[in-house]
């Protein structure tokens, strides 16, 4: 058995569709090949079954057309009121989807999927309405007959002769969880018309005529039952794929159908699209765009059209630059791995016996790719397009401009008779020719095909007029001037059509350019910006003045609220949640809310959606130029790439930050583990010593005084660790009193009076100190690890002084001593955890008393500085801000 | 004179131990308690002359068990306490205990206390005879609101005065902010700490030697005040 390759990627697909489908709503489609078979009825009676099971059913909007039976089927069903719309003075009801949404019944019926929603709403169509429904996760029961499907659209106007404009794409259609085909054979149907169960009774006869022939009823009812087939088709394939592991795949067939920029290819892409899922294959749509000639209004109207069409049909659309088609479509074929190639049969085409059409050209190229040529539509006859519509190349539309040319064609005609009849006194005539020619290519190159096809017949007519025998008549005596006609004639055509065709590239590269230089302009002030600000600052800036519009940012916030950057009135905050929320463009030029002032576009970003951008056109709407919109989903890009790396900015600088607490809490951890055991291995071994009880006695005393001592350095040190932890941890929690400086000075010296008891202390405070405002344990701290580091690093003896003063807003506190003085690292990293002066000293300690109290310090808002002073000795400073102390009521003296 | 008898109240047996053994070299007979309700048990039975009390005992919270002693016995009560735990000693303070130690703490701390809250005992049992009350160089005459130090008069504000009272009368013990202001002001100003900082310093000012280094007018951060060192 051959080996085959289980595409993986499918699989996935599958699963996502599951994820997917378990969290929306189910659509069950009641689907009839026309109006009467019963389709509102079937949907009521399934509805009426699942209230009874105790589902909670909503009427969304359903249509009786006045039918009783159908009437009666309602009753008892609840039912959501409908919105009213003011519409160019009517009143229209129109079916409430923010009601429905709020509602959130379990089941909504809504009657004719197909039917487009009056202006003003959110969604052009009503499909759209229900696909945000089952997005919700409401289920929806609707009719739908065969002739509102997309893909059957044209042949339904072929069958019926007039075309429906009302129509739902394939995909919901195929995507639907149910579909209840509603049948009745045309006779029953016929007989139902005319016992007036399908329509009132006095338009029954109109209708039968129009629409109930019985030849249409039977092509309807087929297309309907086949469809549905079709739909079956697909449904026990995806069943097989999620059941069965190991089936055999074939290669998938990829079909690509080329379409020129013509509306009668619509019925070409429709063609292909069917033809494809007959083949159970792919199918991409392309156009190959050729540089020749310009590009009337109108053919950017069907290549527009036909976009639209191929992507609602569910196709990707490729708009190819390329001069030779057969060349650029074979690339593409062989880029895409497409299998099989549908063409347009072009009939109408005026060609060269030696030509060969494109479907030859292609197959002599590759002969192993399958050509499908398809006819497309009869094209509706052109209207005739003014000459004055049709750009020339070179000049301006409009007329005006078309007649001044030829205007001056004549005129340079005049002139250069003027000069020939001068020049033939010394030249040939054959000679003189040559300037008539000159003339002829000089006017098809400055002004156009138009005035140099004119010219070169002036200045022939003129040649032959003025200086050919016989003279001032349009005789030709000699047949040979007959071949120099024709030949300056056919110079001056081709140098026009060059010259235009020259003009046209050189427009169409100057585009390109500048529309590449644009994105890069954008692309590169994008990369710049590092923070939101600035990327809202280049849109409003940069990116609007390409677009002659108006462009705000929005991005969410912490907490998924849009916010706009720099408010602008034109932006609704609630349609621009809509867009966040579904990712889908809105506004103007779409078809969700097409009213909207402003279009509103989605920033996607490869990690999630990073906002929406507003554009409000200065005046008019956004051109619908592929070209343009292409531009326009670049700088989306962009935008969104922007965001995203702006976002991740701010992590990267916010990790980097805790890093460094991390660093600092391994620092810690690494320095605790030595400078708790010495201490500890100090006591213990000093207590041992003492257990066998032989020691002599002052010994005894000074070893029980040694691991006294050893006991307080360690809990000076486990203080200090455990602040130091805490404040990094909480943060600096300060509980701030109103206290004098003196209080908390004379229980620093307390509580170190035993570290300090071998130096002399002077203390120095003026009398007038205000209250400051502190942290009394905290700032005691600061104190005693100051005093402690002057004790600890200065010999017995030694003076350690404290003073205070007071300045306008300011108290200093000074601590001094006279002792060796600073060591020599730099004084300011001394107050780094861990920095200690001299390293590894039998100073116990880490180094963390100085940094506890620059962080305590500075929790007060205040400075500790230290210095050395002359001849030797160090001085901390400590600063603290002054406030306004609370009032006390002062009282005289007994 | 039979000797002082001491209740220790603490869980963490080498504590009780180290405590013992100081006091028993003092010259005291101590009893110990583990847990609050043997706490009980022990103060009524053994009537001690001090009751030292841990603040973090495992069955009940020492406060409860000082304020229920206190409704029927006045022996001076000191609390153990751990660092960072001020409103703990506070509220000690204020439902009846005398004074606080901070572990961890030194022996001759410890002595230190328990005698000067047994001397306090003394004097206020014994009853003051005289209204003149003596420390260091200074002497206070209650009844004709006279201080001298070192033979010169000072002057003193009638709060001032009334500051100093209440801090003589609370002699030993440390006074909690909150018992001060209700005395000396009232009860609108019990959270105005400021007034009792200002008004501290101006009579350590008046009467200490180094008001930065106080002998007499001891202050016990974020808890309260004391006063030390009288001379009966």
């Amino acid at each position: 058995m051959k080996a085959t390759r289980i595409d993986p990627d499918h699989f996935l697909q599958v699963i996502a569709n599951e994820n997917k489908d378990s969290a929306r709503g189910q659509l069950k489609i009641f689907f009839g090949a026309c109006a009467g078979v019963g389709k509102t009825y079937a949907m009521l009676q399934a509805a009426r079954q699942r209230l009874h099971e105790g589902v909670a059913v909503l009427v969304g909007e359903v249509q009786t057309h006045d039918r009783e039976a159908t009437r009666r089927l309602l009753e008892g069903l609840p039912g959501l009121p409908r919105r009213t719309v003011q519409y160019r003075g009517l009143t229209l009801h129109e079916f409430d989807l923010d009601g429905a949404l709020a509602a959130r019944p379990s089941l909504v019926l809504i009657d004719e999927l197909a039917h487009a929603n009056a202006p003003g709403s959110r969604h052009a169509k009503r499909w759209q309405d229900v696909e945000e429904l089952l997005a919700a996760g409401v289920d929806v029961y609707t009719t739908l007959n065969v002739q509102h499907l997309e893909s059957l659209n044209d042949i339904v106007g072929g069958i019926l002769g007039i075309r429906v404009r009302e129509t739902v794409p394939d995909q919901c259609f195929d995507h639907a969880a149910d579909v209840v085909l509603v049948d009745l054979p045309p006779d029953d149907l016929l007989a139902r018309l005319d016992a007036g169960k399908v329509y009132l009774p006095e338009a029954a006869e109109q209708a039968r005529r129009n629409f109930f022939r019985k030849g249409n009823l039977i092509a309807l009812r087929e297309l309907a039952l086949r469809r549905v087939a079709d739909r079956v088709n697909i449904d026990v394939r995806s069943y097989r794929d999620r059941k069965s592991v190991h089936t055999v795949w074939a290669t998938k067939e990829r079909l690509m159908i080329c379409v020129k920029a013509e509306l009668s290819h619509e019925k070409l892409i429709r063609e292909g699209v069917r033809l494809a899922q007959h083949l159970q294959a792919d199918w991409i749509v392309v156009h190959v765009d050729r540089p020749r000639g310009a590009r009337t209004q109108g053919m950017r109207e069907a290549l527009l059209r036909l976009t639209k069409l191929a992507e609602s049909l569910g196709a990707e659309f490729a708009n190819l630059p390329g001069e030779d088609v057969a060349q650029t479509l074979l690339e593409y074929v062989r880029t895409r791995n497409a299998n099989k190639l549908v063409l347009g049969r072009d009939r109408r085409q005026l060609r060269w016996p030696w030509s060969r059409s494109l479907a030859d050209r292609i197959a002599d190229a590759n002969p192993d790719l399958g050509l499908i040529l398809l006819s497309a539509a009869r094209p509706a006859p052109r209207a005739r397009v003014p000459l004055a519509a049709r750009s020339p190349a070179g000049t301006g539309t409009g007329l005006r401009p078309h007649l001044r040319s030829l205007l001056l064609a004549t005129l340079a005609c005049a002139f250069t008779t003027f000069i020939a009849s001068l020049l033939l006194l010394f030249f040939d005539s054959s000679n003189v020719v040559m300037l008539f020619m000159f003339t002829a290519v000089l006017l098809a190159l400055r002004l156009g095909r138009a005035a140099g096809a004119w010219g070169a017949v002036l200045s022939v007519a003129s040649f032959d007029f003025f200086f050919v025998e016989p003279r001032f008549s349009f005789a030709v005596s000699d047949t040979q001037y007959l071949f120099t006609f024709v030949l300056v004639l056919a110079v001056a055509l081709v140098t026009g059509e060059l010259a235009a065709r020259l003009r046209f590239k050189a427009r169409m590269a100057t585009e390109g350019e500048r529309r590449a230089t644009a994105v890069a302009l954008v692309a590169r002030e994008l990369s710049g910006a590092i923070e939101t600000e600035q990327i809202a600052a280049v849109c409003t800036g940069t990116i609007a003045r390409l677009f002659a519009a108006r462009i705000a940012l929005v991005v969410p916030d912490l907490e998924e609220h849009l916010t706009c950057a720099d408010q602008a009135e034109f932006v609704d905050t609630s349609v621009a949640q809509w867009v966040y929320d579904h990712a889908q463009p809105a506004g103007s030029g779409t078809q969700v809310l097409p009213a909207t002032e402003a279009l509103y576009l989605p920033l996607k970003a490869p990690m999630r959606m990073r906002g929406v951008l507003v554009m409000c056109m200065e005046e008019g709407s956004l051109s619908p130029d592929p070209d343009e919109r292409r531009f326009l989903d670049a700088c989306c890009s962009l935008i969104g790439l922007a965001l995203e790396r702006t976002h991740f900015v701010e992590i990267a600088q916010d990790t980097l930050v805790r890093m460094e607490g991390e660093r600092l809490r391994n620092a810690l951890l690494a320095a605790v583990s030595h400078d708790l055991r010495t201490p500890l291995t100090a006591i213990r071994g000093l207590a041992e010593t003492l257990e066998p009880n032989d020691l002599p006695a002052e010994e005894q005393a000074s070893v029980s005084r040694a691991i006294r001592l050893q006991t307080e350095s360690l809990h000076q040190l486990v203080t200090n660790l455990l602040d130091l932890a805490r404040m990094q941890s909480e943060g600096v929690r300060l509980n701030l009193e109103w206290h004098a400086l003196d209080e908390i000075i004379g229980s620093a010296l307390r509580r170190l009076s035993s570290v300090l008891a071998g130096h002399v202390v002077r203390t120095r405070l003026a009398a007038d100190l205000p209250l400051v405002e502190l942290d009394a344990v905290s700032f005691e701290r600061v104190l005693v690890n100051v005093l402690d580091n002057a004790a600890k690093y200065t010999p017995a003896g030694s003076t350690v002084q404290i003073h205070a003063r007071a300045s306008a807003d300011t108290m200093h506190v000074f601590v001094e001593d006279d002792g060796p003085g600073l060591p020599s690292i730099d004084a300011e990293r001394l107050f780094e955890a861990f920095t200690r002066g001299t390293k590894e000293s039998s100073i116990t300690g880490v180094g963390l008393g100085l940094a506890l109290c620059r962080t305590i310090v500075e929790a007060h808002a205040g400075t500790i500085d230290v210095e050395r002073c002359v001849p030797h000795g160090t001085r901390f400073e400590i600063r603290l801000p002054l406030g306004t102390p609370p009032h006390i009521d002062q009282e005289t003296l007994s | 004179m039979s000797k002082l008898r001491v209740l220790i109240v603490e869980d963490e047996a080498d504590i009780r131990r180290f405590i013992r053994l100081s006091l028993e070299r003092e010259g005291m007979t101590v009893f110990e308690a583990t847990t609050a309700a043997q706490a009980r048990i022990e103060s009524a039975s053994r009537q001690p002359h001090l009751v030292i009390v841990d603040l973090g005992l495992p069955d009940e919270d020492g406060k409860d068990f000082i304020r229920d002693m206190r409704n029927w016995s006045s022996a001076p009560v000191l609390v153990l306490s751990a660092r960072d735990r001020e409103e703990e000693k506070v509220e000690a303070l204020n439902v009846g205990a005398d004074d606080y130690l901070t572990k961890p703490f030194g022996v001759p701390e410890l002595i230190a206390r328990v005698r000067a809250q047994l001397r306090r005992a003394n004097v206020v049992s014994v009853g003051r005879t005289s209204s003149v009350v003596k420390f260091g160089t200074i002497h206070v005459d209650l009844a004709t609101y006279e201080v001298i130090r070192a033979g010169v008069p000072v002057h003193m504000t009638p709060t001032e005065f009334r500051l100093l009272t209440a801090l003589i009368r609370g002699y030993g013990k440390v006074i909690t902010h909150r018992q001060l202001l209700l005395e000396v002001w009232g009860p609108g100003y019990v959270d105005r700490p400021h007034y009792l900082r200002v008004y501290m310093t101006n009579l350590r000012q008046k009467l200490e030697d180094d008001p930065a280094q106080p002998k007499h007018l001891i202050t016990e951060l974020q808890v309260g005040y004391r006063l030390a060192g009288i001379s009966t």
